[in-house]
């Protein structure tokens, strides 16, 4: 299933990289983020939305360390 | 401002002050790096520490990168002030930036800004304001004049005019009675509405066009992914010139710093920033921008794609023409009168659910039946017969005028006869047909002169489809098509089409879903409150008229010319900046200059995208 995040982050470019790290969290069908509307849509099961969203902020935080994703 | 663009200005300027006094002090020795680096760090501690992760998540060749390159280069050279001069003037424009981007992203979203803020419920005799989110289906809301609806429902008491322009951007006011649905995200002009909630609000009209919106920027278009991809290979391209730069040429004449600080410079231009921010804030302009007048598109892509239609074919009823059957000519045979001939089929027809039936009934004045219409009898593929006020009415085709062996002069028009008997006496005929939406013809018109070639399919009969289609003066009709025949014809014309070029395919959603679908461009029109057509369609008109696709191309074109503007005044820009930065002419701050520069113009390029006029 599929569930939207709002995030923050102000550079399209880091959005772009964050969007590629977090494609290859395991667990992680895909993602999807809009810079523009500072949306994060990640798919995935349903059951492990809990333990994969902090692996994904912690992913993303290491490309950009402003970022952020309200879970 | 935020509060991370507050405490980069603070940074700014608290780095700046320092860098202006320590160039005026006379520093010997180890205290001008020393001093010098606190600035630096001060400003470019960030740029600094991502570099350094970006290294470690093997992602070098990005902008942090390069700025730190350069800096970094400058500093060891011993020209100190410089290194912070470009770090300064980096994050300067950074900033400005962030600002320009937040300013356009946000005035995007406030365009889009349908979401109702709160609803009114009764609750122990008072009114109160609750969040819509919080209202399940079943509840009662109230509107007050002024206000925005919720959420979708039916109206049980009270009647008023919406404004539906938030939706549809056509400021058209309509009527709302009780026992209508009511849709959200109208805003109610005079009366006081009461409203039973059909939808919670996750389901409701406003939170699936809200949805559709934001999604829109997921769908990438082309030119988005060429950036990406350009940058992929660019980076590192001019990483490596930058590295000849350095080597090369001071291996063969000497002056090995000069040569060095020609590399940094070719560095600190070659960000490609400005063609990463801008041509994704183009294509959500863009996408915002039409959303405002009701067209709303599904992705960058289908944009994209739109921009380059060269085909637009066009489903008949519904889509060109109103899809309400009304009388358009009464011919009564001598002897009997307009008015009894139309009361008397529209009595016969009374119980008939046919569309035909509503068009009669509304021509005559939707008349009283109670008591005057009996032995109702419908002959299948041919009409109906009935006994109305003691006198046998037969309304129907030519072939139930034979089958009763009735004399009747054949009648010829566009559209359906329907002829009708009195006792088995021909008493004249009445000439139903659909009706041409008023904006149909500048629509073809409009299509034609953007270059497009109009073609229309229906399932209606050869007459009545040439009828439409000469007036409108479509380039290609197809009539008598069963729903899979459209297909097939659909494939057809998607072999034809010119090679490069898009098919887009209009309709109102309703059967046509595998046309929609199987077009390059699938465009659904009409689709206030319709789900099946806001899923079916790549791009979706909010109201029915069908001048809004010319308008939707104009905005698509416009969207890739400036995409196209960025993408040649970025690259050419900068490579102007790298043939002087490398000749030496262009030092370090015309450098920076070019990049921010370059960036800011396309960032306002884009911003144009939000000008949307009709």
């Amino acid at each position: 299933m599929q569930k939207k995040f709002k995030i923050e982050v102000d550079c399209a470019n880091c959005a772009a990289k964050m969007e590629e790290a977090a494609k290859k969290v395991p667990g992680v069908s895909d993602v999807a983020i809009s810079f523009m509307s500072q949306k994060m849509i990640v798919e995935a099961e349903e059951s492990d939305f809990d333990q994969i969203m902090p692996k994904i902020l912690r992913a993303c935080k290491k490309i950009e360390p402003d970022c952020e994703i309200y879970l | 401002m935020t509060r991370q663009q507050k405490k980069t200005l603070f940074r700014i300027i608290s780095a700046a002050a320092l860098t202006i006094i320590f160039l005026f002090l006379p520093l010997h020795g180890l205290w001008e790096p020393v001093l010098f680096l606190i600035p630096y760090l001060i400003i470019g501690y960030d740029v600094l520490g991502k570099a350094f992760l970006g290294v470690l998540n093997r992602e070098i060749f990005d902008e942090n990168f390069l700025m730190s390159a350069a800096t970094i280069g400058a500093m060891a050279l011993g020209s100190y002030g410089e290194g912070v001069e470009v770090m300064l003037f980096y994050q300067i424009g950074e900033l400005f930036q962030s600002y320009a981007v937040g300013k356009s992203r946000r005035s995007i979203t406030a365009l889009m800004d349908i979401r109702p803020d709160y609803a009114n419920i009764e609750r122990n005799g008072s009114l109160v304001q609750v969040d819509p989110e919080t209202v399940s289906a079943g509840d009662v809301i109230l509107v007050q004049p002024g206000e925005k609806v919720p959420l979708d429902g039916i109206v049980i008491q009270g009647s008023s005019t919406l404004n539906t322009s938030p939706l549809t951007g056509e400021s058209l006011p309509r009527e709302i009675a009780p026992g209508e649905e009511i849709i959200s995200g109208c805003v109610n002009i005079t009366g006081l509405l009461k409203i039973r909630v059909t939808k919670p609000f996750e389901e409701s009209t406003v939170s699936k066009i809200l949805d559709l919106v934001e999604n829109s920027s997921l769908k990438k278009a082309k030119a988005e992914h060429f950036i990406t991809k350009f940058a992929h290979y660019y980076t590192p391209a001019v990483c490596g010139a930058a590295l000849i730069l350095a080597v090369v040429p001071p291996l063969l004449v000497g002056e090995w710093s000069t040569w060095i600080q020609r590399a940094l410079t070719f560095l600190v231009i070659s960000c490609p920033c400005a063609l990463v921010i801008s041509i994704p804030l183009t294509f959500f302009g863009g996408i915002g921008g039409a959303s405002r007048v009701g067209i709303l598109i599904k992705g960058g892509n289908y944009l994209e794609a739109l921009s380059h239609t060269k085909t637009a074919v066009f489903d008949k009823t519904g889509t060109l023409t109103k899809g309400l059957f009304s009388v358009s000519q009464v011919f009564p045979a001598p002897g009997f009168s307009r008015e009894t001939l139309l009361e008397k089929a529209a009595l016969a027809e009374s119980y008939s659910s046919h569309p035909i039936s509503h068009g009669l009934k509304e021509a005559a004045g939707s008349p009283e039946n109670t008591g005057r219409v009996s032995q109702v009898k419908e002959i299948p593929g041919s009409g109906v017969t009935a006994f109305v006020d003691g006198c046998l009415v037969a309304a129907g085709n030519a072939a139930l005028m034979r089958a009763l062996s009735v004399d009747y002069s054949e009648i010829h028009g566009f559209g359906t006869v329907v002829y009708v008997a009195f006792d088995g006496v021909f008493a004249g005929g009445i000439l139903i047909s659909d009706q041409i939406k008023e904006t149909s013809q500048n629509a073809i018109k409009a299509l034609k002169a953007q270059g497009v070639k109009t073609v229309m399919l229906t399932g209606d009969i050869d007459a009545a489809a040439r009828a439409v289609g000469e007036r409108l003066g479509m380039d290609r009709i197809f009539s008598q098509l069963l729903p899979a025949d459209k297909v097939a014809c659909l494939e057809q014309l998607l072999k034809e089409k010119p090679k490069g070029s898009t098919l887009a395919f209009v309709g109102d959603g309703i059967n046509d879903a595998p046309v929609l679908s199987r077009a390059d461009i699938g465009i659904a029109m009409g689709a206030m409150g319709s789900d099946a057509a806001i899923e079916a369609a790549d791009i979706v008109l909010m109201d029915d008229d069908p001048e809004k696709i010319p308008l939707a191309m104009k905005i698509s074109r416009k969207c890739l010319r400036i995409v196209r503007e960025n993408i040649v005044l970025a690259l050419g820009v900068k490579s102007v900046c790298l043939i002087l930065g490398a000749l030496g002419i262009a030092g370090m701050q015309a450098a920076i200059f070019a990049d921010v520069g370059v960036m800011i113009l396309a960032v306002l390029n884009a911003a144009r995208m939000l000008r949307i006029s009709h």
